[in-house]
């Protein structure tokens, strides 16, 4: 049910006028909710940023996710995150 | 990815009949400088908090929809975690919190250069919540409040 508590409050924060950017677990949740953005990561539960203790990928993770915040496309977006 | 097929049976069940909530917010908000000038904040569900904080009640009917404030001067490695989800294995978390509160990883942008700044404050939550009504009315609106108060100029949220 993270997935959607994460995807419910971004919604809200967003209403509020402060863009907003979430991780997903569960593209099946994540698509019924909703969120304004936000990059589906191939991880198990308890692991949206990837592995412990690998910063390379977790800053590859979160700079995809903030690029949503910049990028031109029509919201919602919901992309995918690739794994090299 | 995770899939459906990851969870136990009987929540896989649950969650293919639930009704799940959606929240309107369009026409959404745009970021109103790069990135690089911007300060953001962290939003995890993970159930982090800090020792001196009370932990969520895993008891609380429907899920604790109540949220505990994280200074950004906190050092992850005294973080503690309360979820009541049984799918969330927490054993890589426990060894890196930075898995479910990258705030190390956002720091490290930071002096990069490639973030503008981080909040004085972030915020955790447990989310498995299965009633969201008052995460929806109180918690979420509470957080929205807290960050347009302090100026942030775009949130990064975290499922677990």
């Amino acid at each position: 049910m993270c997935n959607q508590s994460v995807g419910l409050i971004a919604g809200v924060i967003e209403k509020a006028g402060i863009p907003t950017v979430g991780l997903s677990l569960l593209q099946m949740i994540t698509k019924k909710v909703r969120p304004p953005r936000a990059l589906y990561v191939p991880f198990p539960f308890g692991y949206p940023l990837g592995r412990p203790h690998d910063a390379k990928l977790q800053h590859r993770i979160i700079r995809v996710a903030l690029g949503l915040l910049e990028s031109p496309e029509e919201l919602p977006i919901l992309h995918e995150f690739k794994v090299d | 990815m995770a899939h459906l097929e990851d969870l136990k049976l009987t929540h896989r069940l649950f969650v293919e009949a639930y009704p799940f909530r959606t929240v309107d917010w369009a026409p959404g908000a745009c970021l109103s400088k790069p990135l690089a000038h911007s300060r953001l904040a962290i939003i995890s569900s993970a159930g982090v908090h800090l020792p001196s904080q009370t932990p969520f009640d895993l008891d609380f009917r429907g899920g604790d929809f109540s949220f505990r404030e994280l200074p950004n001067t906190l050092d992850v490695r005294e973080l503690r975690i309360s979820q009541r989800s049984s799918d969330f294995d927490q054993m890589g978390a426990r060894e890196d919190a930075n898995l479910v509160f990258p705030l190390d990883r956002f720091r490290e942008l930071v002096e990069r250069g490639e973030i503008g700044g981080l909040n004085d404050r972030h915020f955790g939550l447990m989310g498995s919540i299965s009633a969201p009504g008052r995460l929806l009315s109180e918690s979420a609106p509470g957080i929205a409040q807290l960050l347009r108060q302090d100026g942030v100029d775009a949130a990064f949220l975290v499922p677990a």
